[in-house]
């Protein structure tokens, strides 16, 4: 435009000027909503004679919190309680999003099967799952699952080692001494070394090279790992006496049901991102590889799943972040997690805004770490165009 | 959006903000004033909010007919009989162990009449105003008989069911600790699914005020399988509570209490107040309002206390209703000081 169109513009016309007003505009509303609100919470605050700020953290708790991950007595601080209720947070959303997406994917995969058994079966347990609350599927597992195994007088023994009764499942762990560390360092050790192994292979495959010698290696560096798990760790077997149960690690039935339910549920709902996934590759690829001669699994592996995989992140980091937060659900079944915690403390101490916003962050924090890391994933599968 | 486009929007979201920011200072100041008259707020609306449990048999729960009753639930209608002679007008929110301080708190509910302990950190801390206390209780341990647990020390290395957020749970910490000795507790959010885990097995001792275990055991499958042990744990003394900094709405509360328990030591019953109406006893005119401005000088009408008697009762009734007579309590420490027991009014003059 040349300067005198410029300056024939009346401002309320000129496009530039109007939205700088607009913008303006719109950020006074938010900002003074938030002010508004802000001052609102600090003056019936005033009004009740509460103060805000942290330094309850301090306190000493006072409550007692059942199997702690890290050493914990009701003397030490509401600050240390937290730490434990969030181990025992991390514990549930960790092993929860690998059970959850390992079932999910197998189930996926299944809605898909030529087979019409494995197939209906699928469907079927994505349909209940998905379409039942969360909630009551979490009473379920608790009410008519773990609480209905057989009492602590003559409990279900598996393998000689496993004990399952209604106060949680016994299973053999190991004792935290010299042995059992250098055990564990081996075996990392095989394990690394079967891995190295196992490209080593390939790569004398590509290159038309014999590969027996790596496969060798290999099964030297899975044997040996095996072995050292059975022999060279310090396995301390639960045993039974009268009313209990020592030695060997305790998961509590409420652990258990929010593990499972959290788990099974979610991996419903992954399912169906996996079939979408899958189902968005192209019918040419799957004809294509037909066409090489490739059999199912193969195709399904190399050639159908990397491709699905770059559709199915952005989803799958969401249900990942669900299953984090629905993992507050066990103040509901009586596992204490840092949700149940941070509860129970602004109930005693009468702050619950200072803790609910710790507890926010918390999750936020958590959150954010997931979903960069998953980002980061996505970047990777991306194509690559020159 | 380039450098400038950013620059200029918030120059002038901030210009905006700063002119409008006086106005809003005022209008605030102006508000707190109206916020703190809680009796107010409840003569207008012409029906009292009360918070209770809603589980807990002979203190707050649903009966047979669907209606609200309980020793707590009594106390809410007393209230309301007082202001509105209308034991009805009152609206019950169940409430958990959780939710009932941020209720009270954030004036959800006018008072919480829900079973809770007073003690100076919920007086102070929390920020609540306890009435006086109307029911004497302590904590103790519910077992099954063939967990063979007598006394406190069996509780070694079992598991406990208990409430998040009681005082149960930190005097049971605190029991234990000095013993030195370690317990499992399973921690629970509601009622309902505590004691259905207990008599599921899932621990093998329950703890809680002794009053709600008596209650809770006559409501089981099989009452006669399980037993209330005879160790106390703790003073537990229940009663209503208001916010902090509303002294005329907490008044009113407090003497509301106070009356029924002045109506038993008068010997004054829903029955017989009718009877008084011609009486030549100038304490009890006082206390009917007959004569005197006790009710006025309250923001309450003068006959405040005849409307409770003859709505509701006085404490004897009460308790005898409520406690007495479906779980066999004896009143124990809630008799009246001149029966031996802690229940003592201050004059009503």
């Amino acid at each position: 435009m040349q300067q005198s169109d410029l300056a024939k513009i009346p401002w309320w016309r000129n496009r530039r000027v109007v939205e700088i007003v607009v913008q303006a505009f719109v950020l006074a509303i938010a900002i003074s909503i938030i002010a508004w609100m802000g001052n609102n919470l600090s003056n019936n605050l005033q009004r009740l004679n509460l103060n805000f700020g942290f330094d309850f953290l301090d306190r000493a708790a006072s409550f007692a919190i059942a199997d702690p991950p890290i050493e914990y007595r009701p003397t030490d601080p509401y600050f240390r309680a937290l730490l434990v209720g969030l181990l025992n947070s991390l514990r549930v959303m960790f092993f929860g999003i690998i059970i959850a997406a390992t079932l999910g994917i197998t189930v996926g995969i299944g809605r898909l099967s030529d087979n019409w058994l494995v197939r209906k079966l699928a469907s079927l347990y994505v349909e209940i799952l998905r379409n039942t609350p969360l909630l009551l599927q979490l009473f379920f597992w608790y009410f008519g699952v773990f609480l209905r195994l057989p009492k602590i007088e003559n409990p279900l023994i598996v393998g000689d080692r496993f004990f399952l009764t209604n106060r949680g499942l016994d299973i053999p762990w190991f004792a935290s001494n010299f042995r059992t560390d250098l055990s564990w360092l081996a075996i990392v050790g095989c394990l690394l070394l079967a891995t190295a192994a196992w490209t080593k292979r390939n790569q004398a495959i590509e290159r038309g090279q014999n590969p027996r010698f790596w496969l060798g290696i290999l099964v030297l560096g899975v044997l040996g790992a095996i072995l050292l798990f059975c022999f060279g760790i310090d396995w301390i077997v639960p045993q039974l006496q009268e009313q209990s149960i020592t030695g060997g690690l305790n998961l509590s039935p409420e652990f258990a049901t929010l593990l499972f339910g959290l788990g099974i549920y979610t991996s419903a709902f992954i399912a169906e991102v996996v079939r979408a996934g899958i189902q968005s590759v192209s019918k040419g690829q799957w004809e294509a590889a037909r066409a090489l001669g490739l059999n199912s699994t193969s195709i399904m592996q190399m050639v159908i799943f990397p491709q699905a995989l770059r559709v199915m992140i952005p989803p799958l980091t969401s249900e990942f972040l669900n299953l984090i937060k629905n993992s507050s659900l066990a103040i509901a079944i009586g596992y204490s997690d840092i949700y149940a915690i941070g509860n129970t403390i602004f109930n005693n101490t009468g702050k619950p805004i200072e803790v609910i916003l710790l507890l926010m962050m918390v999750y936020l924090i958590i959150n954010l770490i997931v979903s960069l890391i998953m980002n980061r994933f996505n970047a990777l599968v991306q194509l690559r165009e020159r | 959006m380039s450098i400038n486009l950013k620059l200029s929007s918030w120059g002038i979201a901030l210009l905006l903000l700063v002119g409008g920011c006086n106005n809003r200072a005022n209008q605030v100041e102006e508000g707190s004033d109206k916020v703190s008259g809680r009796l107010n707020l409840v003569k207008e609306r012409g029906s009292l909010v009360c918070g209770v449990n809603g589980e807990l048999p002979g203190f707050s729960f649903v009966d047979e007919n669907g209606e609200y009753s309980g020793m707590d639930v009594d106390l809410c209608r007393a209230v309301a009989s007082a202001m509105f002679d209308d034991p009805s007008q009152v609206e019950f929110r169940d409430l958990g162990s959780q939710e009932r301080f941020v209720a009270v708190q954030s004036g959800e509910v006018d008072l919480l009449s829900r079973n809770t302990t007073w003690t100076l950190g919920r007086d102070t801390s929390v920020g609540m105003e306890f009435a006086p206390t109307t029911f004497y209780d302590g904590q103790g341990i519910l077992t099954t008989k063939a967990s063979k647990i007598e006394k406190l020390e069996d509780l070694s290395g079992r598991s406990v069911c208990i409430l998040s957020g009681t005082t149960n749970e930190q005097n049971l910490a605190d029991r234990m600790r000095k013993l030195n000795l370690d317990y499992s507790p399973v921690v629970f959010e509601d009622t309902d699914l505590l004691y259905a885990a207990y008599e599921q097995d899932r621990c093998e001792a329950a703890t809680s005020d002794r009053s709600q275990l008596t209650a809770r055991r006559a409501v089981m499958g099989k009452p006669e399988d399980h037993q209330v042990l005879n160790t106390v744990l703790s003073k537990e003394p229940l009663g209503p509570l208001t916010a902090n900094g509303d002294s005329e709405w907490f008044d009113v509360v407090k003497w509301t209490t106070y009356a029924m328990i002045q109506a038993e030591e008068l010997g004054i019953t829903s029955e017989n107040v009718d009877s008084f109406a011609e009486t030549e006893d100038p304490q009890i005119r006082r206390f009917l309002g007959l004569e005197g401005k006790l009710g006025e000088d309250m923001g309450l009408p003068n006959d405040f206390a005849r409307r409770i008697i003859k709505n509701v009762g006085n404490y004897g009734e009460i308790y005898k209703r409520n406690i007495g007579d479906p779980f066999n309590l004896d009143r124990g420490l809630n008799a009246l000081w001149t029966d031996g027991g802690l229940l003592y009014s201050p004059p009503f003059r």
